[in-house]
């Protein structure tokens, strides 16, 4: 078997993500220290998910459009390697927290009731049980017709659910978290140049290995659903 | 010709020897795996693992194609 061009992509870019991330030059920074490389992992997360989101939408709206249930399959699949990527970057960010929000002198439990009260993280973790709805209302209808039809509408009102609750309201209240003056580690200002470097990469091999992954999904459950395609 | 052979031979050796004798002395081991407070160590951990699940997949991803086309035969 020939991998296709996009999986060795993936797979150069992820090695150079992970190479590059530790060892070329970041900058130097009191509070955040060399946990500042987190950036090529924990928001890559969070860029994967939200792109693996947009492709889910799509063939949402393209099932609507046409009713073919390879569409509906599709979403399903692509949803839900974003609500896997998207818990992995709250993980993430929970042990990225806990080491430079957490106050120091007291364990780190202790802070717990104050870091949570984030609205970033407040905000991702509604659209996670949003997303995680998703999934319940997939599998509480038996009829696969219904199901196709009422999961894509949902879907749609997901990802727009996701606009407020991790756009806009984060960025109404003071936050600890970086980004709220405009579009995280997308704005030329706030990140430096030589992680840009990594960093783009780095967004584009995870995104790329999430929709590996999530493309097994699929043509196992095309194989599964081989009868009624 | 044999003599001159093992006489190069064993003046690299000694060479090397004397390089290791000057390492020791002037630096306290921190090269290749054990400098930079031996990041690259964690570097090496990481490319491990990650080549280990990226074969995983591959391993996977080969393996449908397989079933796949087994599938399309019938």
């Amino acid at each position: 078997m020939k991998l296709s061009w996009w999986k060795i992509l993936s797979i150069i870019l992820l090695f150079y993500a992970v190479i590059g991330g530790f060892l070329l030059p970041v900058p130097e920074l009191s509070q955040l220290g060399e946990t500042i490389r987190n950036l090529y992992f924990h928001v890559c997360m969070w860029f994967a998910m939200m792109i693996l989101f947009t492709v889910s939408i799509v063939h949402s709206i393209k099932y609507l459009k046409n009713t073919n249930f390879k569409h509906d399959i599709k979403a399903k699949s692509y949803a839900q390697v974003g609500t896997y990527m998207g818990l992995l970057g709250y993980l993430t960010g929970g042990i990225w927290a806990s080491f430079t929000w957490a106050d120091p002198n007291n364990p780190a439990y202790a802070s717990f009731g104050s870091i949570m009260r984030e609205p970033k993280l407040i905000g991702a973790a509604m659209a996670l049980l949003i997303y995680g709805a998703y999934f319940i209302l997939r599998s509480s209808i038996k009829d696969m017709d219904q199901r196709a039809r009422v999961s894509a509408v949902y879907n749609i009102f997901a990802y727009t659910m996701l606009f407020p609750s991790i756009w806009i309201i984060p960025r109404l209240l003071p936050s600890l978290h970086p980004g709220q003056e405009g579009n995280p580690a997308l704005n030329f200002n706030d990140i430096d140049s030589r992680m840009r470097m990594v960093f783009y990469p780095a967004v584009i091999g995870w995104t790329l290995l999430g929709a590996w992954i999530a493309t097994i999904k699929i043509r196992i459950e095309f194989i599964r659903e081989k009868n009624i395609l | 010709m044999k003599t001159k052979i093992l006489s190069f031979i064993f003046s690299i050796f000694s060479l090397e020897i004397y390089a290791q004798a000057l390492s020791n002395q002037s630096s306290n081991m921190a090269e290749g795996m054990r400098s930079n407070g031996k990041i690259y160590v964690v570097v090496a951990v990481v490319v491990t693992i990650l080549s280990g699940l990226i074969a995983y997949l591959i391993k996977i991803d080969k393996n449908l194609t397989s079933l796949e086309k087994e599938i399309n035969q019938q």
